[in-house]
């Protein structure tokens, strides 16, 4: 099926229009036109992208195409740009060359269907505001300049606090939080951006093992309604488990692919650069040993 | 109270307002050090100003010089850091001293030229409320206003930019556009109010209102508005003690050492005000006050000793149980090398609260304190397995003091450690009893040893 050009998104010029102000009937879950999970354009295609600080690059040559549904592991050691791809298709770096398109258009054309949770390092904690105050800038996409968010984004704010488990704290100021709960506050304001694809820039650093149960299970449930999750991840033992697709990345995209076929030992060994620990290949070959996926 | 004082009045409150409140915001990106970039900045382009208008001493060519330079030296601060590896307060340093010596240079200059003995131009070094003409306080009225409009219309924008702005920016907002507009409106009432207090003392006004406000609220609109008020009242507390208001009040001068009349000087009585609001904020705001903070220190230690005491009693009673032996006063003192004066502290509190009784040679639990001792035992002894076994439960709930944390957990999560342990077939005996002590249990060989007390 051809895709019907999204008249509202064209009409608006892109750079400094935050996402449009959503119609009230194209509520969250409904695909924009033209988009559908099965068919169209992939939610994410990557290009020939190198980025670069300071002229050192980064990352070099990515080519990387994101099958709709499916939940994604971004795996790398330490500086392997794993961050800078997520912030790089976000536009929060500028790209040395290459280009991004969020199904089938630019980016900065698309951002109503994009949700981010950035590192929670990124932001001062002492901020007053409350875990609600947070999690409703979430709704400040759509709701454009100037508008205050009324009861709609009110609602829509404690039905996702509700969802990562955090009402009961939503009048806490953030400092108050654990980093547990912090990073909940975190994943429910995405949430509340209702979009197609998210962006979480390790989402399991520092909470517990409560909160990493929690928040895997709500990315399934994303997933099981069609969204596309991507997730920098820095366990490699529980890649398996928690992701059904993965990307190894190294400065370079070392493989991109189902995790059944593309999670092997060779392509993390070159992943890794032969820095795989023995204890990380123990618990590979335990598991490839176990008969599992 | 003359009609110019009133003048004077609403032109320091209004300014103080609308510093407060951009202030706040410049504090919470912590940025304050930009108040003091945009002022020092602004005397040369005061000078310049000057020069250029030969003479004419117009209000607002010197604002529009002041700005120019004030947004010149926010730009080479931002380019020095782009460009070289200099940090930001390094470059802030600089730039500002820079300026700040240019400008002095420059009035130097223009005081040797014909006619530059009346330009008057130190007012704007240390500020000169108590001359703020009709003219001054409507150029002040119409920036305050603005600014704070501006705040009032962008406040969303500006909350989210300021607390996360790479959010900010996925979401599609411009926030360099944001961040200008943020350092325009700061850059606007910092050179309006150089007149008023001196470049010298405009950071004051920007910070104190905002860093005193942070004390009482956790809510940044309820922030910005205590923030706008405080401003407002160190403006007119500043520019009424100047006035002599103190002197009207007492009818004699407090301040007025020996014989000296001359008035004091406004612009320092703002900032001075502004300080005073600001030490008591931090001496007695709720919760981030110094005052309440000891407090709830000396709480937490009275009711750990207070704590300790029942699970001494328990354990020295532990053998005997269920009977309620008399405990020796020494026995109990050696066991935590309580001083005496302390112990019987101790012992008069728990004796009040019925939950001991006193025998000839000693004392001992009631069967009401038998109970609180068991649970605070249990409570105790739960935790210390747990931490022998390696803590793998949410440490959520648990991210206090180490020391102070088996004081302050809440009986359900007591309980849920209970069913923890028990679930590991770690818990000796039925989950609600008390456990008996880990440290007799073949587990203590344990290096790790929790015992802290």
């Amino acid at each position: 099926m051809i895709a019907p050009p999204n008249k509202r998104s064209m009409t608006l010029p892109a750079a400094h229009t935050p996402d449009r102000s959503a119609p009230t009937a194209n509520q969250q879950g409904a695909l924009p036109p033209g988009v559908s999970p099965t068919a169209g354009p992939p939610p994410i295609e990557v290009h020939d992208m190198t980025v670069a600080y300071h002229r050192k690059p980064v990352l070099w040559d990515i080519d990387l195409v994101v099958p709709p549904g499916k939940l994604v592991g971004i795996v790398g050691p330490n500086g392997a740009g794993k961050s800078t791809l997520i912030k790089a298709i976000l536009g929060l770096v500028p790209l040395a060359s290459g280009k991004v398109e969020i199904f089938g258009r630019p980016y900065a054309q698309q951002r109503h269907l994009v949700g981010y949770v950035p590192q929670r390092e990124t932001v001062d904690w002492d901020f007053p505001v409350t875990a609600f105050d947070v999690v409703l800038m979430g709704t400040y996409g759509r709701l454009g300049w100037f508008l205050r968010p009324n009861a709609r984004e009110r609602q829509r704010a404690a039905e996702v606090l509700e969802q990562v488990g955090m009402s009961a704290y939503a009048d806490r100021q953030i400092r108050q939080l654990s980093g547990g709960q912090q990073q909940r506050v975190f994943l429910a304001r995405a949430l509340a951006q209702d979009a197609q694809i998210y962006f979480m820039d390790e989402p399991f650093s520092g909470v517990d093992a409560a909160t990493e149960q929690a928040i895997v299970e709500l990315l399934q449930t994303l997933r099981s309604t069609g969204k596309t999750v991507l997730v920098v991840h820095h366990e490699l033992q529980t890649v398996r488990q928690y992701f059904d697709h993965v990307i190894l990345l190294n400065m370079r995209l070392v493989a991109a692919g189902p995790t059944s076929t593309t999670f092997t030992t060779e392509n993390l060994q070159t992943t890794y650069g032969g820095r795989l620990t023995i204890l990380d290949q123990a618990a590979e070959a335990l598991r490839r040993g176990e008969g599992a996926p | 109270m003359s009609g110019l004082t009133l003048t004077v009045l609403a032109g320091s409150a209004l300014l103080g307002c609308a510093s407060g409140v951009v202030g706040a915001f410049s504090i919470l990106r912590r940025r304050a050090l930009m108040g003091d970039l945009l002022s020092h900045a602004a005397l040369p382009g005061i000078c310049l100003a000057f020069l250029y208008a030969a003479g004419e001493r117009d209000y607002h060519t010197l604002l529009a010089g002041a700005f120019l330079t004030g947004v010149l030296g926010v730009a080479l601060v931002t380019f020095v850091c782009r460009w070289t590896r200099t940090k930001e307060d390094a470059a802030i340093g600089i730039v500002l001293s820079t300026f700040f010596g240019g400008g002095i240079v420059l009035s130097a200059i223009i005081q040797k030229l014909p006619g530059g003995r009346v330009a008057g131009l130190e007012r704007y070094i240390y500020g000169q409320a108590a001359n703020m003409s009709r003219g001054d306080v409507q150029t002040i009225a119409i920036v305050s206003v603005a600014a704070i409009l501006v705040v009032l219309l962008l406040y969303k924008e500006f909350k989210l930019f300021s607390f996360d702005a790479g959010f900010a920016r996925a979401q599609g907002w411009p926030t360099l556009a944001l961040d200008l507009t943020m350092m325009s409106v700061l850059s606007l009432v910092a050179v309006v109010g150089v007149k008023t207090v001196g470049v010298l003392l405009v950071p004051a006004l920007l910070i104190i209102p905002g860093a005193t406000a942070r004390f009482w609220t956790n809510r940044l609109g309820l922030m910005l508005f205590l923030a706008a008020v405080i401003g407002a009242c160190m403006g007119a507390a500043g520019t009424l003690i100047s006035a002599g208001l103190l002197t009207d009040w007492l009818g004699f001068d407090p301040l007025a050492f020996g014989r000296n009349r001359a008035p004091l000087p406004t612009g320092p009585i703002i900032v001075l005000s502004g300080t005073a609001l600001f030490l008591l904020s931090l001496a007695i705001a709720p919760e981030r006050g110094i005052l309440s903070r000891l407090l709830a220190l000396v709480r937490l230690r009275r009711r750990t000793a207070q704590e300790n005491l029942y699970r001494t009693l328990y354990e020295l009673s532990e053998p005997r149980l269920p009977e309620l032996p008399v405990v020796p006063l020494p026995a109990l003192a050696a066991e935590r090398s309580w001083s005496p004066r302390q112990l019987s502290s101790l012992l008069k509190t728990a004796d009040r609260a019925g939950l001991i009784a006193r025998a000839p040679d000693g004392v001992r639990l009631t069967p009401a304190g038998l109970l609180s001792a068991a649970a605070i035992t249990r409570a105790h002894r739960l935790w210390e397995l747990y931490l022998i076994q390696g803590a793998n439960i949410a440490t959520d709930h648990v991210d206090r003091d180490a020391d102070s944390i088996e004081h302050l957990l809440p009986p359900e999560i007591v309980d849920a450690l209970a069913a923890e342990l028990a679930r590991r077939g770690r818990l000796p005996g039925a989950p609600a009893a008390v456990p008996s002590s880990p440290h007799l249990l073949p587990a203590q060989t344990h290096p790790a040893n929790p015992q802290h007390a």
